[in-house]
């Protein structure tokens, strides 16, 4: 088959730039650890509003200062609403929900989880900059699905 | 009126009628977010017109309008539609689900957008609708095999003719991809709809979801590109650049258009980072035929440009009929696909996606994709066609070249806006973007409205083309028949090898690589402990 010159060199940027394309999303999986999140622990939806870390969904402080913020996206909120969290640490959400998906999604941050009934999603994140950021749920759950909305407010670092 | 001629009429009826009311929906929702008051606007009118305008246009128009131009091709390029009694019976099984699905949606059990993601529970009327319509689907399927197969037999070490391999690439998509729903709807969701099982897993839903809403993107692409390719070089008064690389696209479109689909489900819980990435990659591979049939479709207008005496560097585009409704219509389609393929190459990327996922962006991105490269194309063609099958003019003839350029308007309106609230934030699928006034969300009210300006445009456009469908299919008067022409190759186009001919065996190589990139992450969810979820009907 005949390819003419000019859709050959076409077709040999394409590929190139298809290549790089690839090539950085590899380099920074593999350098900057920037995945997607992944977790991959389940849970069961019908008990844990009973006992355990999301029957008191809340801010958990480790003693290296890390922190797991635990919580709940359900009809129409997330529990807890306002979370406090400080600057500068690796802030580690746990989330599931007991009911439909959710969505957590922290505005003006790469912090966006499907949440799952039966599965907790999980990410890390380090704020910089303190102040409020809006918590929305971005995957529709229901008539009230554009009332979720929470805040996480960030502490400057002590 | 032929025996073929009224099965495409039935099939394109069905196709405008459920695209003048997805329409309708669709104008409503922009005026609501603007924060219009409305004497029905409510969240629950929202959601549920959300959900109507989804299925209409993205599974009702879609499916008819290509299942009417599947058989146009067949008619207009073998002369003959193999088993057209089962052809009808698709038809109105399809239509009979149609109706099933529309009225469970507008009767308000069934606000689940066309998604459906379970364990947001519809209505059992909702599912058995949607079967059916994909059931007649398959017939079509079968009917465009057995035309195939049985012009084959009489013709052997002939070359499919392009329009066809074009369509019968279209059905190998299709088949694969509606496996993975069949799996999703028949062993999961229907028997827990139907109350035979009290539990149904979210996530392995949406993978197998997925596993056929990515293909459906490119089995609505692929008629389109067909038009592109095989007719709109003639329309333009050109001959097509390389019929053998077209047939290598085509089939690019069979490999890989299934083994992608985990890339819409990068922030799920459950599958691990690795397929995702491995996803990632067969997600890149499917822009390449996309980014050829760039080079291909241009360089055959210009073909078409300096046969019409255009000269110069881009002296050609002036010459090209712009005043053709089909010809401009998919002009503006190509202009805005390369928006939104570039829109795709960022939702597709592993960790980027985390920016865009859900958000506004989405909807501005498959706006300018499926509700622009492939809409505008099926609502050119449509210009294209009526007159061929009909004898009759296109009727308000002004309204029609006006049509495709108010629709690009409107879109660009709606989908840029769109895109920018994304990326500062804004959630897609939200009957309201004002979040208690708090100043995150207060950015983006100004886009939203500019976006419901762009909606109001596409409204009118969209009544511009069913006036005009309308008009040419029962008021213009019966004039001469002109036939249906495909473009010639250039004589510089050498054939491609048969092998690129043999559908079945692209089909099975597509089989595997489906196994490979699904096997194991679905292997892996169905064997973990999982804790299915009982249904919920919040609306």
């Amino acid at each position: 088959m005949h390819v003419d010159r000019y859709e050959r060199y076409w077709m040999w940027a394409a590929i190139g730039m298809l290549v790089l394309f690839t090539g950085a999303i590899v380099i920074t999986a593999v350098t900057g650890a920037a995945h997607p999140p992944s977790h991959t622990e389940v849970i069961d939806p019908e008990t844990l509003t009973v006992a355990g870390e999301f029957a008191t969904p809340g801010v958990t402080t480790h003693e290296d200062g890390r922190v797991t913020v635990s919580l709940r996206a359900e009809f129409y909120v997330f529990r807890p609403e306002h979370v406090r969290v400080p600057a500068g640490v690796p802030v580690t959400f746990r989330i599931t929900s007991p009911d439909v998906l959710h969505g957590f999604q922290i505005v003006g941050t790469n912090v966006n989880l499907t949440v799952a009934p039966g599965y907790v999603s999980q990410a890390t994140t380090t704020f910089d900059t303190p102040g409020e950021y809006l918590v929305v749920c971005n995957e529709y759950c229901g008539l009230g699905h554009h009332l979720m909305q929470g805040a996480i407010v960030v502490e400057p670092g002590r | 009126m032929t025996a073929a001629a009224r099965l495409v009429l039935a099939n394109v009826w069905v196709a405008v009628v459920a695209f003048a009311l997805g329409a309708l929906m669709a104008v409503m929702q922009a005026l609501a977010r603007a924060g219009i008051e409305l004497p029905f606007g409510t969240a629950r009118l929202y959601y549920l017109s959300v959900t109507a305008h989804g299925v209409l246009e993205a599974l009702v128009f879609t499916t008819f309008f290509i299942m009417a131009l599947g058989y146009l091709v067949t008619e207009t390029t073998l002369g003959r539609i193999a088993g057209m009694q089962w052809a009808w019976a698709g038809f109105w099984i399809a239509l009979v689900g149609t109706l099933m699905t529309t009225l469970a949606i507008l009767s308000g059990t069934s606000t689940v957008l066309y998604t459906f993601y379970p364990p947001l529970e519809a209505h059992p009327t909702f599912y058995v609708g949607a079967t059916l319509l994909i059931i007649g689907s398959w017939l079509w399927s079968a009917v465009m095999i057995g035309s195939f197969r049985a012009w084959r037999a009489g013709h052997p070490g002939e070359r499919v003719p392009l329009a066809l391999h074009g369509m019968l690439a279209t059905v190998a998509v299709w088949i694969l991809a509606t496996a993975g729903l069949a799996v999703e709807v028949l062993v999961f969701i229907l028997p827990w709809s139907f109350g035979l099982v009290d539990r149904i897993d979210p996530i392995v839903a949406r993978t197998y979801f997925w596993w056929f809403g990515h293909p459906l993107t490119y089995f609505w692409l692929l008629p389109a590109y067909v038009l592109w390719y095989t007719v709109i070089p003639k329309v333009a008064g050109g001959k097509l650049f390389s019929d053998g690389l077209t047939r290598v696209v085509f089939v690019q479109f069979i490999l890989f258009s299934t083994p992608v689909g985990l890339h819409h489900q990068f922030s799920d819980p459950g599958i691990a980072g690795g397929w995702k990435l491995l996803h990632t990659f067969t997600t890149y591979a499917i822009m390449f035929p996309s980014l050829v049939t760039a080079f291909t479709v241009i360089a055959s207008l210009e073909n078409a440009g300096r046969a019409q005496g255009g000269t110069g560097l881009f002296g050609w585009l002036r010459v090209l009929p712009w005043r053709d409704p089909f010809f401009a219509g998919v002009a503006l389609s190509m202009v805005t696909f390369a928006l939104g393929g570039f829109g795709g190459a960022i939702n597709a990327a592993y960790a980027m996606n985390a920016m865009v996922h859900n958000t506004a962006w989405i909807q501005g991105h498959f706006h300018l994709t499926v509700g622009t490269a492939v809409a505008l194309t099926f609502m050119g063609s449509t210009y294209w066609m009526l007159p061929r099958l009909t004898g009759r003019a296109i009727a308000f003839p002004r309204l029609a070249t006006m049509q495709p350029y108010l629709w690009f308007v409107g879109m660009q309106c709606f989908s840029i806006p769109s895109h920018i609230a994304g990326l500062m934030g804004m959630p897609r699928r939200v009957y309201t973007g004002e979040f208690q006034g708090v100043e995150a969300a207060q950015a983006w009210i100004p886009l939203v409205n500019l976006s419901a300006v762009g909606g109001v445009i596409l409204f009118v456009s969209a009544m511009c083309y069913v006036g005009v469908v309308v008009g040419s299919m029962l008021v213009s008067p019966v004039t001469a028949r002109e036939p249906f022409e495909y473009a010639e190759a250039m004589p510089s186009s050498t054939p491609a090898s048969p092998l690129w001919d043999r559908f079945g065996l692209w089909t099975a190589v597509a089989v595997l690589l489906i196994a490979l990139a699904y096997g194991p992450p679905l292997y892996h969810l169905h064997t973990m402990t999982r804790f299915p979820s009982q249904g919920f009907s919040p609306f």
